[in-house]
């Protein structure tokens, strides 16, 4: 077998292991912590009785190993069980926001990464002079919010003093307010869909950027600080030729990584700009189900959650070995 | 440590304890001594909130979203409008929102502040337990942490909270635990790099104890870098706790928190009403703050080495 491909193999196994294990963790955390579903159900005044007798009706007397490959099997078959506090089937309500959660994430995504590595490059280029700087600065203080404030300095000045500002005259327009509720529906077309996500979009464009910038800038930087890099400004190459010709071809395992960490990031940033545009994807659906103690949907919107981030990383992983020209022409 | 005492002694000059004082305040960078005096009023004005706070926490003062003195002293106020009584204006009941937010940070910095300690002790000394025993218990705790760490925090808080009852002390707890793994990890790489040392050979061969290999000959060695990065994980408690309030599952009313005042104040954004801007404002610079005081001891600890980060 080729060196790469048992790598690869190793470390995909590695990965369904570690998501075997996660879903394990996740629930093995709902089992040993107090209360459960039935006594979420009836609430704290319940009798031991009636609490006996709903647990027994919904099965929680079994042992938690059966119950626990029962739920994992569920992922299988797609039958996740109803919610307590609406009776409806889990597996419906996923995959409605799950297909919007990855709207919403695929165009924050599309927006930053070519940003990121493009602003990655120029403060390379510019390192330690003023656009370095004010990159790192800016970057800096977004890293230094949350995002759900980050998304009301933006609602506040975007979506509601904007209608305020002269600047719209000056090319002719009436004033423009973002929409600061980011509701679709499937009948929107995809323009009305993007004018409705426009400022959730922006805010986790922010939040990733900063990180994805930031560490860009750091692979790069590691790169030029090789010999090659060295001999190709003696030949008298000029800095972006150096850049793009000799380092940045180098720098494409560490930065798809970089990437990768970053969309697994904004998987979790969507879970609070969901909350705050009230957009209906798996991120609010999750936090509500919490509020409510609604432990059946908490459980399968975490794996969720979890698995995707697993995967990401384990994809990151398996996209540096197959980058890595040292481990595809083994001598 | 003791190489870096005897060849520091001697340049001490003799001088009086107040001059030896202003010596190293000068010697701190600008960036360093404003990050360092902001912290200290945050930190200041948390501990004394009773005292400074010009209201009581929950008590009512006035109408629903006053406007602010300041905005009207700088100017930002409408012509002709008569000069507001308070600083930051009310919050959605008529509560004073400076009051609001001196007790919130009281909270949230108290939170922080307590989930850190928890946090590093935790993380610390399994981390340099792993460390010096080696062996199974290191594959143990190191594969958890890696499982611990392969799930997002955020998610992991949300699945536990569901199921427990969020008071202070279980934020704390959850808190402290869940970030216990990165700093396992950090203390963990740091003390193998010293367990290996000479002198931690020579204690180990004379005898000592765990305790005493841990706390006297790793620790005092590993402070440094653990200071550094304690800083930046007390901010991302900050940004935990305003996240969890903010979503209604961390801090409970009547309590105020940063995260809570923006979740009680948000509607008013729609009518142009900045009050859940200000939290905003009081995070981002104590994050920024503590952050620069970090960067200082980190790039002033990474020198004394010679560079090795």
């Amino acid at each position: 077998m080729h060196p790469i491909l048992k790598l690869v193999a190793q470390r995909l196994a590695l990965g369904i292991l570690l998501l075997l294990a996660a879903s394990a963790l996740i629930f093995g955390l709902t089992e040993i912590l107090p209360g459960d579903a039935a006594q979420a159900v009836l609430g704290q005044s319940a009798t031991p009785e009636s609490l006996a007798n709903l647990r027994e009706e919904m099965g929680l007397n079994r042992p938690a190993l059966t119950r626990y490959f029962e739920w994992l099997g569920g992922f299988v078959t797609f039958d996740l069980g109803n919610a307590l506090t609406n009776r409806l089937p889990i597996a419906d309500q996923i995959s409605a926001r799950m297909s919007n959660t990855l709207f919403l994430a695929f165009w924050a995504a599309i927006i930053s990464v070519p940003l990121a590595i493009t602003l990655g490059l120029i403060a390379v280029r510019y390192q330690n002079r003023w656009p370095d700087k004010l990159i790192s600065g800016v970057t800096l203080a977004s890293i230094s919010l949350p995002e759900f404030m980050i998304s009301y300095i933006l609602i506040f000045f975007f979506a509601v003093q904007s209608l305020t500002w002269g600047i719209w005259g000056w090319f002719g327009m009436s004033p423009v307010a973002f929409p600061s509720f980011a509701s679709i529906s499937q009948t929107m077309t995809l323009g009305e869909k993007l004018w409705a996500i426009s400022l959730p979009v922006a805010v986790l464009t922010l939040v990733v950027l900063a990180h994805m910038m930031r560490m860009t800038r750091a692979a790069i930087l590691n790169v030029m600080q090789s010999a090659y890099i060295e001999t190709a400004e003696l030949k008298g190459l000029s800095t972006f030729a150096v850049i793009y010709r000799h380092a940045f071809p180098n720098a494409i395992a560490p930065i798809v990584n970089v990437v990768m960490i970053n969309l697994a990031y904004l998987v979790v940033g969507v879970v609070v700009v969901e909350v705050v545009f009230a957009y209906p994807g798996m991120g609010q659906y999750l936090v509500d189900a919490v509020v409510k103690r609604d432990v059946p949907v908490v459980l399968a919107c975490g794996v969720i959650f979890a698995a995707v981030y697993i995967i990401l990383n384990m994809t990151a992983d398996v996209v540096s070995i197959l980058a890595n020209p040292r481990l595809r022409h083994p001598k | 440590m003791t190489d870096q005492a005897t060849t520091n002694a001697p340049s001490e000059p003799s001088t009086s304890g107040l001059a030896k004082a202003a010596l190293a305040v000068s010697r701190i960078p600008l960036s360093a001594l404003v990050g360092l005096f902001i912290t200290t009023t945050y930190f200041l004005a948390a501990l004394f909130a009773g005292v400074i706070a010009p209201y009581g926490m929950a008590e009512t003062v006035g109408q629903v979203w006053e406007p602010s003195r300041l905005g009207w002293l700088l100017g930002l106020a409408p012509e002709g409008t008569p000069e507001p009584q308070y600083w930051l204006g009310t919050d959605q009941i008529g509560r004073d929102l400076l009051t609001r937010l001196i007790y919130g940070g009281q909270t949230t910095i108290f939170i922080a502040t307590m989930a850190t300690i928890l946090s590093f002790t935790t993380g610390s000394v399994l981390g340099f337990l792993a460390a010096v025993l080696g062996g199974w218990i290191d594959q143990a705790l190191s594969r958890f942490v890696d499982l611990m760490m392969a799930i997002p925090s955020l998610i992991l808080a949300l699945v536990i909270l569901s199921s427990i009852e969020a008071t202070v002390v279980t934020l704390i707890v959850l808190m402290g635990l869940l970030d216990s793994t990165r700093v396992y990890r950090l203390a963990r790489a740091v003390a193998v790099d010293i367990s290996v040392m000479d002198y931690v050979e020579a204690a180990r061969l004379r005898g000592e104890k765990l305790g005493w290999i841990i706390f006297r000959e790793i620790l005092p060695n590993a402070l440094s870098p653990l200071v550094a990065e304690m800083g930046l994980r007390f901010i991302f408690m900050v940004l935990f706790i305003s996240t969890l309030s903010f979503l209604g599952i961390g801090v409970q009313p009547p309590l105020a928190d940063w995260g809570g005042i923006v979740k009680e104040n948000k509607e008013g954004i729609n009518f142009g009403i900045g009050a859940a801007l200000y939290p905003a404002i009081a995070i981002a610079t104590l994050a920024i703050s503590v952050n620069l005081v970090a960067d200082w001891i980190l790039n002033r600890t990474t020198s004394l080495k010679g560079g090795r980060g």
